[in-house]
């Protein structure tokens, strides 16, 4: 599926690091849509080995600002006819993804991101305790007696997809454009000189670029410390856990803010959750009993009916958390040296968005207008893009 | 990392331990830059190290201090609060094992 190359040539136009979704859609936009061929995808692990085989595939716009609404919803826009565009089967579907309220400030919350959502041609609705009764078979309305649902926030083009075929067709697409893939390759330094990038060094060899995209996730501030640039970024590792394949019931995506639960229904049948973050900072992704019984006990407040269904395995990877839970995207203070990151727990949806406007920083060394407000300067300013609201549960 | 020594209680599960970030010197506000104060207010060290941070033990209420490996997940010493007052030894020569805040003021 992808070609392998022995060694590393000595120059590039543009290197990316990072051969998860969003370096791998960055490099297939840049050669389909930029005519920038001359490119190396730099990987230390595999591909898509990071948050994109590790997110729990959820595809959602019903953000909270202006600046994230139309941002997410330029991505559902694209995911439509992705598969189509890689000949590669996505398993992308539209399933409905409930945000559940079990208080009425939570319910306020909804209210506020459905105007928002509606005023950008966005399909959401606040819906009434009676439609999420009929929406989701199965479901403990009183939550065990101690969170009642009240209602929700409707969200109808809410989808899942598979996470892996995802990376593979971006990074097909762009091999077979010219770009050349290299795993088990990691940076070990950038040079700079002047306050601009020259080149990378790898433990492959070094090599010459004018131009440099950082797309690694929970391993972002490891590689800013290369070009002495300081962000708000904070890594906290996030854990995920698939049960048994059981017959399919769950349609749509359920979310609880309250309960600290996302959950849906993979096509095999088993039951994808997640839930928040682990509560400090970690550079690893071990997995915790912890984890598991508390998002268990939380499951069966909303479904009693599973308690006999068992976990097959449980995971984590590295979230790059921001204040504001917006993204850090653009150009940067060293030239030539662009930044995707501050995807923190939200950005497997971002995939296509983000390769499309990153595509277009890199090419043209100006920040695209779909990520204006998610700029690195926007700390100084003291101008935060605030999606906490809008996060899946209360991180 | 499941149990961690707080220094008025002694060992406890993690799960009774609130973490509250790296400890950060605050600039001046009347004399530094604004570029200087937003990076305090914004800025992290975001790479994988030994930091000293604040802890609080949530059933007694008692914030202290923790060296922590955020790479490994290890606590290599933890201390009072009142240890940051005196001036926390440097954070290499701690984690190699040197200085330390001296047993006779840990808990036993």
């Amino acid at each position: 599926m992808f070609t392998h190359h022995e060694s590393l040539k000595p120059a590039y136009d543009v290197v990316i690091i990072g051969a998860g979704g969003h370096g791998l859609a960055s490099a297939y936009y840049l050669a389909r849509d930029h005519g920038i061929r001359n490119i190396a995808v730099l990987e230390k692990g595999y591909i898509g080995g990071g948050n994109t085989g590790r997110n729990t595939t959820i595809i959602r716009s019903n953000y909270l600002t202006p600046e994230g609404v139309r941002f997410y919803d330029e991505s559902v826009r694209l995911w439509q006819d992705l598969g189509e565009d890689f000949d590669l089967n996505l398993f992308y579907s539209t399933r409905g993804h409930y945000t559940l309220a079990h208080t009425d400030s939570a319910m306020r919350t909804m209210r506020w991101r459905a105007e928002v959502n509606k005023h950008f041609g966005v399909q959401s609705e606040a819906v009434d305790a009676a439609f999420v009764r009929r929406g989701i078979p199965g479901i403990d309305m009183s939550c065990g007696g101690h969170a009642p649902i009240l209602g929700a926030l409707f969200h109808a083009p809410g989808a899942i997809a598979r996470h892996d075929a995802v990376a593979w067709g971006y990074g097909r697409g762009a091999d077979r454009r010219g770009v050349e893939i290299h795993q088990q390759t990691e940076v070990t330094g950038i040079r700079v000189q002047g306050g601009r990038v020259v080149g990378v060094d790898t433990t492959r060899g070094s090599l010459a670029t004018p131009r440099v995209l950082c797309a690694v996730a929970g391993f972002t501030p490891r590689i800013l410390d290369m070009v002495n640039l300081k962000t708000p970024i904070y890594v906290h590792p996030l854990q995920a856990m698939v049960s048994e394949p059981v017959k399919a019931w769950l349609d749509p995506i359920i979310v609880s803010g309250s309960l600290h639960v996302y959950v849906s229904q993979s096509a095999r049948g088993e039951l994808v959750m997640g839930a928040s973050l682990d509560p400090y900072e970690l550079h690893q992704t071990r997995a915790t009993l912890d984890f598991v019984e508390g998002l268990s006990s939380h499951m069966l407040d909303m479904f009693p009916f599973l308690s006999d269904v068992k976990v097959n395995r449980q995971w984590a990877g590295l979230s790059d958390m921001t204040p504001d839970f917006a993204p850090i995207m653009g150009v940067t203070p060293v030239e030539g040296f662009f930044l995707d990151a501050g995807w923190g727990t939200w950005g497997f949806k971002a995939t296509p968005v983000c390769g499309k406007t990153m595509s277009h920083t890199v090419a043209t060394g100006q920040n695209h207008p779909l990520i204006g407000g998610f700029t690195m300067d926007r700390f100084a300013r003291y101008q935060l893009t605030g999606e906490k609201g809008a996060a899946s549960v209360g991180h | 990392m499941k149990l961690m020594v707080c220094p008025l209680n002694g060992p406890r599960p993690v799960s009774e331990f609130a973490y509250g970030g790296e400890i950060r010197l605050s600039p001046d506000p009347d004399t530094c830059t604004d570029a200087e104060w937003s990076s305090y207010v914004f800025n992290r060290s975001g790479s994988p190290g030994v930091k000293y941070e604040w802890w609080c033990h949530i059933a007694s209420g008692f914030w202290f201090i923790a060296l922590r490996d955020t790479a490994r997940d290890i606590v290599v010493e933890t201390f009072p609060a009142e240890a940051a007052r005196r001036g926390l030894p440097p954070v290499g020569a701690a984690a190699d094992g040197g200085t330390r805040v001296p047993a006779s003021e840990r808990p036993p």
